[in-house]
């Protein structure tokens, strides 16, 4: 039978984290975020399912007990608000360069610096492109309601082991803060040790007799060697980019215009769309839920069939120039968006789409 | 005696423990890193417990102990082992835990991972050789870096006005109740590497216990930071370090 429950988008991410069978969840408290650590507590599932939550003293020392647990095998996560997670820039490098799963989760709050607490899509750019040194890519989801806060934290961890890498949940503060109906899953069980040394053979749980030990790094003194690391990396990266793309469409078949919009901001602009059709405007809507791998094809396949593309982002225009990436720039496309905390009205975004 | 009698296992006096591997390590000759591996690697092999125990490496010269212990490690980012050892030790609490950093790692840019760690009494060891200076980087100015030393970051001595103090972080360390044992010692005489060896040993016993964090400096030279031949280091750590940097128990909860 299913279970609904009403909660906020934070504690949604706790009890996904809880029920997928996570073992370990290390964090440090910021605004619009902490009651993701105040709901892990307060649940207290070490006594349950013994998943460990520990407060940290820095989102410097979250990352790399999550570097630490991600090391041995286990389902580990951290989560934070943007200027938290600039900090674990290094960490989530090392752990891309060490090629271990784990998930982080980012509830963006306005920047650059302190900011503000109010909601923001800016931190687009540090997730999909980078934001710690080397190539390395984060794979990202991002959710578009506390459901989506539920059920991407097991996928999230399902693709960091499928594909040894670090996984961002990219929400923001409308999405962490708002409560809504969940159908949350059962119990799952977390993996015993003995399952984690047969399934992960590369996991430095202690060496048996019966093999070399295993050693985890991204240290490779010869440039040669660091080259074939990178190489290996780039592999599974076009991997996931074939694989990986998703996304949600809404009324694009008739579509002469269309709005691209991911987060909170797809919600903003499902009512656009409401707006728009009532007044004779045929306009679709392209929810990237991956914000990488980017949903380049479907974007491509539906953009060239239209008059133009409207990126809306809480942010000053990031997504925008993979929209145009997408589309080889052979469709007109444009940025409309509000930042620094503030959200945009569907109003605003009709006017923008109006004077296209 | 033939070769041959002399390698008869009966007749040997010194073998290497299986617990180090078989890489030629990249230390410089006369340099204490060696000798406080193989005294890790004896406690591990004497105590039974290879096949549980996992190491952290830092960044500085022994980024690469990963090489030499044959247990399964970790490489830490700099200054990081103690929050990534807490990680391994929280997940696996039945596990041997140790971390090994230098003066920089610990004591500098991972000050506070070092602090939080020992006051919530994480169960593990933490290793923490100090050598007055960054040797990896070629011989800078460290936390540990004595007034007046000279290095290539301090060229004219370090001059405690501009530059900051030497820092006493095991005496930090042993004011926090997370703290079991904190204890201080050195591997330069034979007589002294035993004494460190016994303090090794109780450092990984006491995660039987589980009542806290055990700390184990150990006062090393850098013949080729400090630009002395290795008997002279020695000679120039009895004379400067250990006055400053005394040997013995901090404290011993057990």
């Amino acid at each position: 039978m299913k279970e609904l429950k009403l909660m906020k988008g934070n504690e949604a991410i706790a009890e996904g984290a809880i029920r997928c069978g996570c073992d370990g969840y290390f964090g440090y408290p910021i605004t619009p975020q902490s009651e993701i650590l105040e709901h892990l507590m307060l649940e207290n599932p070490y006594e349950k399912t013994g998943m460990v939550v520990l407060q940290a003293e820095s989102e410097v020392a979250s990352i790399n007990m999550v570097y630490g647990g991600a090391s041995v095998g286990k389902k580990v996560m951290t989560t934070s608000s943007s200027p938290g997670v600039s900090l674990m820039q290094e960490g989530l490098s090392y752990i891309a360069g060490a090629e271990l799963p784990a998930l982080c989760v980012n509830v963006v709050r306005g920047g650059p610096g302190l900011g503000t607490i109010q909601p923001s899509q800016a931190d687009y750019f540090q997730s999909v492109k980078g934001g710690g040194h080397g190539d390395y890519r984060l794979i990202t989801l991002a959710p578009a309601s506390v459901q989506e806060m539920y059920d991407f934290v097991e996928l999230g961890f399902d693709l960091a082991f499928k594909y040894r890498n670090p996984v961002m949940i990219l929400s923001d503060g409308i999405i962490g803060q708002v409560m809504e109906k969940v159908e949350v899953g059962e119990h799952k069980p977390r993996w015993t040790d003995e399952y984690i040394a047969k399934t992960y053979p590369w996991a430095a749980t202690g060496k048996p007799k019966t093999r070399g030990h295993n050693i985890i790094t991204s240290l490779n003194l010869q440039s040669a060697e660091q080259e074939k690391l990178n190489i290996r990396l780039q592999a599974k990266y076009k991997e996931c980019e074939v694989t990986e793309q998703r996304y949600e469409t809404f009324q694009c078949e008739d579509a002469e215009y269309i709005l691209i919009a991911y987060g909170s901001s797809a919600r903003i602009c499902q009512k656009v769309l409401e707006l728009a059709r009532a007044e004779g405007i045929k306009l679709g809507l392209i929810r990237p839920i991956t914000l990488w791998p980017f949903p380049s094809k479907i974007i491509h396949e539906i953009g060239l069939k239209t008059k133009g593309i409207l990126s809306v982002e809480m942010n000053a225009g990031q997504m925008v120039e993979d929209v145009k990436l997408a589309v080889e720039c052979k469709v007109p496309v444009k940025h409309f968006g509000r930042f620094g905390g503030v959200i945009h009205t569907p109003g605003e975004i009709l006017e923008a789409l109006k004077n296209f | 005696m033939t070769r041959e009698e002399i390698i008869k296992p009966e007749n040997l006096v010194y073998k290497k423990t299986p617990v180090l591997t078989s890489n030629v390590m990249h230390y410089c000759p006369g340099c204490g890193h060696g000798l406080v591996h193989r005294i890790i690697a004896e406690v591990i092999e004497e105590m039974d417990i290879q096949d549980k125990t996992i190491g952290v490496a830092p960044v500085g010269c022994a980024v690469l102990a990963y090489n030499y212990f044959d247990v399964d490690c970790i490489e830490a980012a700099h200054g990081r082992a103690p929050a990534v050892g807490t990680g391994i030790k929280r997940l696996y609490p039945n596990h041997f835990v140790f971390t090994y950093q230098g003066d920089g790692d610990l004591a500098a840019i991972g000050t506070a991972e070092t602090i939080h760690a020992a006051n919530r009494g994480e169960n593990m060891t933490m290793i923490f050789v100090n050598n007055g200076i960054y040797g990896m980087t070629g011989g800078q100015m460290a936390p540990t870096t004595l007034k007046g030393m000279k290095t290539s970051t301090s060229p004219y001595g370090r001059d405690l006005q501009t530059m900051g103090n030497p820092l006493k972080i095991t005496e930090l360390i042993a004011q926090l109740p997370g703290a079991l044992y904190v204890t201080r010692q050195a591997v330069h005489t034979p007589a002294l590497a035993r004494k460190c060896k016994k303090a090794i040993r109780q450092a990984f016993e006491n995660q039987k216990l589980n009542q806290g964090t055990s700390f184990v400096e150990i006062v090393s030279n850098c013949n080729s930071g400090w630009k002395l031949p290795a008997v002279k280091a020695n000679e120039w750590l009895e004379e400067n370090m250990l006055p400053f940097y005394p040997l013995g128990d901090l404290k011993n909860n057990k």
